[in-house]
């Protein structure tokens, strides 16, 4: 090693390409950073503002580093402060879109596993037809069906309560979950069904000991993708309910729009940021597997 | 008894025939082969055995019961896929049992089955451990354990080999002989790989475009292909076809090298109704070094003139192009004995050995 370094000669290419390959790099790196501090920087904002005073808000402005630092504004955004009459904060509407999302998730998951499962390996005459008009629901917007969902919550009188809600998830997001398990399943082999038949199994038995034991990955993507999306989602939960049945979403509204006094940034930004939390823990701890969980075939 | 019957069926998708009209019949204990090259409906015929492709008319018959619409589980079949298709997130033991848990066999009865299995196939050491983690010739193995565990009535095996390199192949094909052997049950067994077919079966069926062409010995199938197609499908390298014309009942002439024609005398008589032009099929392991010798041992043994245009030395036996009217033939040679390129040899046709085609119909004549 040494008499290669002794016998490096100066080489001006090789010089020039590195110093390019610097700037390029450099370039490359400054425009990530400049993005992700114009996504970053609102984040920021209300993170600052959820921890100052809100005397000290009103005398420096919204966007400013804070100067004062107190956890009040996330006790009172949690439990106290007032909407429309009730001081209870945010408490019951968090465990609102908690009720909401997890029965929502878990049962649109498996029914799109089921469906994956029936629509990949078990194909009948005209299941490609059914799979593409199951399609179509992924494109559709959610407004479309508000009228429809009025008319159905009434008759089955869940109008104003987390069921209707959860009964809506579960089958806005049905589409969703059957594309992504349809897909996954395709890739495992039809012999291990024939050979499962062949050893006695059945319709379920193969779901339980062979297909479930292999969907891991595509189940972590399909509960961060409902999980996410149900909890943040925000049109039917302020069109179907309110009050103290809203979920997180529709009553961050509420706070907003309530009150004559004057505008409580503090508690306001603490409670985004409560509703904001469920969906960034997830992506923190699950972001990885998504990814992994979108570009993996059931079988290595 | 016959372990396997199958009566006159037939398979097709939408307007698509599959298969049109299979007969077969398998005694108990035998080796039966379902060759021809990909797309004939060999591994269709498996499937609609096994019951996981539907009968679209015709019958089968496992042993003396009529199975046709008997659901796979419920046949008393075992199967290896090409695939092997173990199941992925099972270890070995579990792959094994898996059947015998969806039928409730008692968990003891279990275990002594694993441990008959795996003393027979040596894979012991290998019950703990996952497919992933597996060589190819070790799942190939588990998979035929997973088939031996059941005890059925018959054994399906879809081209289980195909998946292997070439030596290990070879190991596993004379391990399969044996196994059979030992457990004597009825086998049907798909394969493009005509060497595997003759070296496995007891009987073997050639099939081609949704028929079989052939149903018989590997003995008749080699020496007395009743058409063309199984001529040219079984032996390698393949029977050499020559185009001949009758010349009298007992007598034909090729073309040679040279455009003259060389008058060959038949080892036995032709029928009357034979056609005046007929195909000559000679294998290349009935082409010798005509000498005065061989004419005294093969007497059947015909001669004409062709110039060598190409050898190819194997080690073990030589092989080489020949040149006859506008066509090359192949034939084989000891290596001690094998033509040099460029020479014109003076060929002994074993015309005992040879069949003759009528060209239009492709059938025996």
């Amino acid at each position: 090693m040494a008499d290669i370094a002794l016998n490096a000669r100066h080489d001006p290419e090789a010089a020039a390409a590195t110093r390019r390959y610097f700037w390029n790099r450099f370039f490359v790196y400054a425009v990530l950073t400049l993005f992700a501090v114009i996504y970053l920087a609102p984040l920021l904002v209300v993170v600052f503002n959820s921890l100052r005073e809100q005397s000290e808000i009103a005398r420096n402005g919204l966007i400013s580093l804070p100067r004062s630092f107190r956890l009040d504004a996330w006790a009172q955004a949690w439990g106290t402060y007032c909407v429309s009459g009730t001081c209870e904060g945010m408490k019951r509407n968090f465990f609102n879109s908690l009720w909401m999302t997890i029965p929502a998730t878990v049962i649109s998951t498996l029914l799109g596993a089921m469906n994956g499962y029936v629509l990949s390996k078990w194909r009948f005459k005209g299941s490609e037809t059914l799979f593409n008009l199951m399609l179509l629901g992924v494109f559709m917007p959610g407004q479309i069906s508000l009228m429809p969902w009025a008319f159905l919550l009434g008759k089955l009188g869940l109008t104003n309560s987390t069921y209707g809600l959860v009964l809506i998830h579960v089958v806005q997001g049905i589409s969703f979950t059957t594309l992504f398990c349809r897909n996954f399943y395709v890739s495992i082999p039809d012999d291990l069904i024939k050979a499962a038949r062949i050893d006695g199994a059945g319709f379920w038995r193969i779901f339980r000991k062979i297909i479930l034991p292999l969907s891991p990955p595509i189940l972590i993507v399909t509960v961060i993708w409902q999980f996410t999306g149900i909890w943040n989602e925000y049109l039917f939960g302020v069109v179907f309910t309110s009050g103290q049945q809203q979920p997180i979403t529709a009553a961050l509204v509420a706070l907003t729009a309530g009150g004559t006094t004057a505008r409580a940034y503090d508690v306001m930004s603490a409670a985004v940021l409560i509703g904001a939390l469920p969906p960034l823990l997830i992506y923190l701890f699950g972001g990885k597997y998504f990814v992994r969980g979108l570009t993996q075939g059931a079988i290595k | 008894m016959s372990a396997l019957m199958i009566r006159d069926l037939h398979k097709s998708y939408g307007g698509l025939e599959i298969l049109a009209g299979i007969n077969l019949e398998a005694r108990t204990g035998e080796f039966i082969a379902l060759v021809g090259p990909s797309g004939c409906g060999k591994s269709t015929l498996l499937a609609m055995i096994a019951g996981l492709e539907t009968v679209t008319s015709g019958e089968i018959w496992i042993g003396d019961r009529l199975v046709n619409s008997v659901q796979p589980k419920d046949r008393d079949i075992a199967m290896v896929f090409q695939s092997y298709a173990l199941y992925p997130t099972m270890t070995v033991r579990q792959n094994i049992t898996f059947g015998m848990e969806s039928r409730g066999v008692p968990k003891a009865e279990q275990a002594e089955a694993v441990k008959r299995v795996a003393a027979l196939l040596q894979i012991e050491q290998l019950l703990k451990r996952k497919p992933g983690q597996l060589s190819g010739g070790q799942r190939q193995r588990v998979a035929m354990g997973r088939a031996l565990v059941r005890d059925p009535k018959l054994f399906l095996f879809d081209e289980p080999l195909s998946n292997l390199d070439a030596k290990l192949r070879v190991d596993m094909r004379t391990e399969i002989k044996k196994l059979h052997h030992r457990v004597g049950k009825t086998t049907v067994y798909v394969t493009h790989d005509q060497v595997e077919a003759m070296t496995l079966a007891s009987r073997i069926a050639v099939m081609n475009q949704g028929s079989v062409q052939q149903f018989d010995t590997p003995k008749r199938i080699y020496d007395r292909p009743t058409n063309m197609f199984v001529a040219g499908f079984m032996g390698s390298p393949a029977m050499n076809f020559i185009p001949a014309r009758l010349t009298g009942s007992t007598s034909i002439a090729v073309r040679a090298a040279d455009g003259s024609d060389a008058t060959l005398a038949l080892a036995a008589p032709l029928p009357a109704s034979a056609p005046k032009d007929v195909v000559l099929g000679v294998r290349p392991e009935h082409i010798y070094r005509f000498t005065t010798d061989l004419k005294s041992r093969k007497p059947a043994v015909e001669s004409m003139q062709a110039p060598v245009e190409l050898v190819e030395p194997t080690g073990a036996e030589t092989l080489a192009v020949l040149r006859l009217g506008d066509l090359e033939i192949t034939g084989r040679f000891e290596p001690d004995d094998a033509p040099v390129m460029g020479e014109t040899i003076t060929l002994g046709i074993d015309m005992s050995r040879a069949c003759l085609f009528d060209p239009t119909t492709r059938a025996l004549l």
